[in-house]
């Protein structure tokens, strides 16, 4: 996909605390674009930067053939002038205007004819199912009511981006679900691009084209969410989406083995990329490991701690030497019982350096 | 747990704190209400009507309203833009700014009127001198004994009432509510209109409405400045009928059907503020947020700042100096030249001037004594309402609001009813009078300060005492008390600094031996003892800058 939104490294610096860190992107026409991370490590900086919201301290925004932001050339076009949709995490509906005059707002700002602005207004309203609510005040609808009242008015004016910032995070978890999948179809049905800022990584895996990573202001993995779940660049990518496991793994010169001299299976080894490092991380996640015959060598060694039925999934925690693991089975499999020993098999592990 | 004495005790506090509110403030309402419509053993409504039509009570509801509108509507212009402009835009120096601008709350408004008559009296004022004197002026720029010279004073010591409130709602405004107006293309004098405005209207509202109520019952400005043109309002009008009659049954009727009218206007003003604020409040108040956005005054930055500047200069700093400097002249009409100035007068009222003396004397004793009274009061009837659970607090709570909707000058007249002797108690002439009114002034001070520190007190921290065998009383002296004490010491300056510069009230009740640092003031200014009276009012303004800085200081290192 062309670059639609491009970000050129982009930086944003509060005194000396560096909170976006050379940030390049590109989002194509009609993407969905996430951004993802804990909390504090720049995403709503980012948005903002790109809103208008704040200046940049170095870089460049540019939308289609347009620069918006470049602090180098000295130029800077206001957030009102930006024609994009944003929906923030609070709402910000305004209680003083009906939940129409609400939609209408940026309509009138344009200037628009009155038959146009009651046209789109009413559209926008219809594909937001909020056409019984329109004469009501937004203060007297519920959350979910209210966020649609913002997604409403960012349609209203048709952008072709549209920038929402933890939009859901306010919302009670079974509406969070239902609103992402009205996002989504608005989306088809109007085409915009989105940028969607959010922390939590199911949101982000399942309205997303592609998935960007954030740590500390710095990218670390921009990609589809399936490659992101399957090839993390880096443990914290790996940390950060789904439940992962990571064994420490000492290295010296050609032996490797496991705190507490648990030896590492036969056949395992820590690839040559690694070989440097005197410590090294060896990831998996709980639903890839599978239970060996307790004395079968090619398995890694340990013992059951405890064992949690889940429903659905058994949930397993193993003592490997002095760390802990965990193991999750369908409750179909009878696995080990506490206090049993072992034997784990591994079906995709990832190696990392110990401290990414 | 011991439930027959506690019940006693709770009737026995509910008792007392009801007997309270009723002897100090019901019982003198009720007196003014039933002098004004009580005529000869029978109704007579259409009596007090007749009064009110009488040229002279007319034309003084007509000022009343007049002076109170003009001011309320300047105020409020003043107060949003300034809080606007110290909340919402990038001009420098915005803290300092707001603090400067909170400032008038500490002056009393009578000295800040007394400073611009010296400064633009149509003939002798400074300015307006110097303008005929030296640039060729006709005649004076500005004729401060007028209407729009008297609420251009109140305005500038009633407009914080409305920044403070106005300034509190835009920093507590949700950001975003404004940035999404600015991504939906709006610009910022767009947003300003259409958004920020509408949302802090409530806010504003509620801020006029006190200047209504504050400027409608204000003695001191319009007497100070309206004499000379004979512009009265409805407290000045009652102060003189009351003290030329010499309490005559003719002007205590009059002045109690104008005290009606205030109480009858303050209970309006009361309700529709509560309504406002019970009703059209928003919930804007935002979860995380950014600062809130600023907006870039570019080319207008430096001249808004030296408009501040300016505003601060010329309302706040100049008459305050002008005080100081009369206030050190040997006469009044001097130049303030140094051979002209010195300390003597200082000197004079504090050491040898028994008028100023007792003055000094009174004020601090009655401030004093009236502020423990009431802070006591206050921490005992807040608990009834905030905390117990006792038959009868309906009527406790309705009492409780009386207090804020007295105004001064029905308090003094009240007082002046209920114990001249007629109801066997005759403590008129006396300092025990004006004691009296004090409280009944000051008591809404109390409670609002009191039932503040008491809701931020959790009932389980009291039941957990109790559970743990503490007696009721116990659970009091070691629980509750420790925990209301920054309540009460915040009630007992509200009280202790304005009472000593007080004059609304005190000017109605004094004797020749009574007089408070106001009154003084006020009568030596009357009396043409113009440096005397201004040595005076700068010392009060010292003992009160001096004081208030101290209580900045203990609550600043008490929210740390
Ligand atoms: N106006 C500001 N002044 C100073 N520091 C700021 C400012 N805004 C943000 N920061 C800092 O920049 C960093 C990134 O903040 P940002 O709000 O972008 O994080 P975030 O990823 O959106 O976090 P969250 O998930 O909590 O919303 C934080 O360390 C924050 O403290
Ligand atoms: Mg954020």
């Amino acid at each position: 996909m062309a670059g639609f939104v491009r970000l050129i490294g982009v930086t944003k610096r509060f005194g000396d605390v560096t909170a976006v860190n050379n940030l390049n992107y590109e989002i194509g026409k009609g993407e969905c674009f996430s951004m993802l991370g804990p909390s504090g490590c720049g995403k709503t900086t980012t948005l903002r930067m790109v809103a208008g919201f704040e200046d940049l301290t170095e870089g460049e925004v540019w939308v289609g053939d347009q620069l918006f932001s470049s602090p180098a050339k000295n130029h800077y076009t206001p957030p009102e002038k930006r024609n994009f949709g944003m929906v923030f995490q609070a709402f910000a509906v305004w209680p003083h205007l009906s939940v129409y005059e609400n939609v209408a707002f940026p309509l009138r700002i344009r200037k628009l004819s009155e038959s146009e602005i009651d046209q789109r207004t009413m559209d926008a309203l219809k594909a937001t199912n909020l056409v019984a609510a329109k004469d009501q005040s937004p203060d007297y609808l519920s959350g979910g009511g209210k966020q649609r009242v913002a997604l409403a008015r960012a349609l209203a004016i048709n952008p072709d981006v549209m920038l929402l910032d933890e939009p859901l995070s306010s919302l009670d978890p079974h509406l969070r679900e239902e609103m992402r999948f009205e996002i989504k179809d608005l989306q088809m049905k109007y085409g915009f691009s989105i940028i969607y800022v959010t922390h939590d990584q199911s949101e982000a895996m399942a309205l997303s084209d592609r998935i960007l990573v954030m740590k500390l202001g710095v990218v670390q993995q921009i990609d589809t969410p399936l490659n992101i779940y399957n090839n993390p660049a880096n443990k914290f990518v790996f940390s950060f989406i789904g439940l992962s496991n990571f064994l420490a793994v000492n290295q010296d010169g050609s032996s490797a083995q496991l705190p507490g001299g648990v030896a590492l299976p036969a056949g395992v080894t820590v690839p040559d990329r690694l070989a440097g490092e005197s410590v090294v991380s060896w990831a998996s996640r709980p639903s890839e490991i599978d239970f060996l015959p307790a004395d079968d060598p090619t398995g890694l060694h340990g013992v059951v701690n405890r064992k949690a039925f889940l429903g659905e999934i058994i949930d397993y925690q193993i003592q490997v030497g002095e760390q802990t693991l965990r193991v999750q089975k369908g409750r179909r499999d009878p696995g080990p019982e506490p206090g049993e020993n072992c034997a784990l098999r591994f079906l995709r592990p990832f190696w990392y350096k110990e401290d990414e | 747990m011991n439930t027959k004495s506690s019940f006693g005790v709770a009737q026995i506090i509910l008792f007392l704190s009801i007997a309270i509110l009723v002897v100090v403030v019901a019982f003198p309402v009720l007196l003014i209400l039933f002098n004004a419509f009580w005529v000869e053993d029978h109704f007579n409504f259409s009596g007090a009507i007749e009064i009110l039509k009488e040229p002279e009570t007319f034309k003084a509801l007509i000022n009343s309203l007049i002076i109170a509108g003009m001011s309320t509507i300047g105020s409020t212009i003043v107060g949003t833009f300034f809080a606007w402009l110290v909340t919402r835009t990038d001009m420098p120096h915005k803290r300092f700014m707001k603090s400067m601008f909170l400032v008038p709350f500490m002056l009393p408004s009578f000295i800040g009127a007394m400073a611009w008559k010296m400064l633009l009296s149509p003939n002798a004022g400074f300015i307006n001198r110097f303008f005929m004197d030296n640039l060729g002026f006709d005649g004076p720029i500005f004729n401060l004994y007028s209407y729009y010279g008297i609420s251009a004073v109140e305005v500038m010591y009633l407009f914080p009432f409305v920044f403070i409130q106005v300034c509190g709602a835009l920093e507590r405004m949700d950001p975003t509510l404004e940035e999404s107006a600015r991504i939906s293309g709006a610009g910022l004098f767009t947003i300003t209109r259409k958004i920020t405005i509408p949302l802090v209207l409530p806010s504003i509202l509620s801020g006029a409405l006190l200047i209504m109520l504050y400027s409608m019952a204000h003695f001191g400005t319009v007497a100070v400045l309206g004499i000379e043109n004979g512009i009265y309002n409805i407290p000045v009008l009652i102060y003189e009928r009351i003290h030329q009659s010499g309490g005559s049954f003719e002007s205590i009727r009059t002045g109690t059907v104008l005290a009606t009218v205030l109480v009858i206007s303050a209970a309006c003003i009361i309700w529709a503020q509560r309504k406002i604020l019970g009703s059209g409040h928003y919930q804007i108040i935002g979860g995380k947020s950014f600062r809130p956005m600023e907006l870039k005054l570019r080319g207008l930055k430096y001249p808004l700042m030296f408009f501040c500047f300016a505003y601060i200069a010329f309302t706040i700093v100049l008459p305050t100096v002008v005080i100081f400097l009369v206030g050190g002249l040997s006469t009044y009409g001097l130049s303030f030249t140094p051979e002209n100035l010195s300390l003597d007068n200082f000197k004079f009222i504090l050491f040898e001037y028994d008028v100023t003396r007792d003055a000094i004397f009174n004020s601090v004793t009655l401030g004093l004594t009236a502020a423990i009274i009431t802070m006591f009061a206050g921490v005992m009837i807040s608990y009834v309402i905030v905390k117990m659970d006792v038959k009868g607090k309906g009527i406790l709570e309705f009492l409780g609001m009386l207090p804020f909707s007295v105004p001064g000058s029905v308090i003094a007249l009240g007082v002046i009813l209920a114990w001249s002797g007629q109801f066997g108690i005759n403590l008129y002439n006396t300092v025990w009078i004006i004691l009296v009114a004090y409280i009944a002034r000051y008591m809404a001070f109390s409670l609002k300060a009191n039932s503040a520190a008491l809701e931020q007190v959790h009932d389980s921290l009291v039941e957990a005492s109790r559970a743990c065998g503490a007696t009721m009383w116990q659970s009091l002296k070691d629980i509750v008390l420790p925990l209301v004490k920054p309540g009460m010491f915040a009630a007992f300056f509200l009280i202790f600094l304005p009472s000593l510069r007080e004059l609304t009230v005190s000017i109605m009740l004094y004797a020749p031996t009574t007089r408070t640092i106001g009154v003084a003031i006020y009568t030596l200014n009357e009396d043409g003892e113009t440096v005397i009276s201004c040595a005076l009012a700068a010392i009060a303004l010292i003992i009160i800058i001096v004081g208030q800085t101290v209580i900045n200081h203990f609550t600043k290192k008490e929210s740390e």
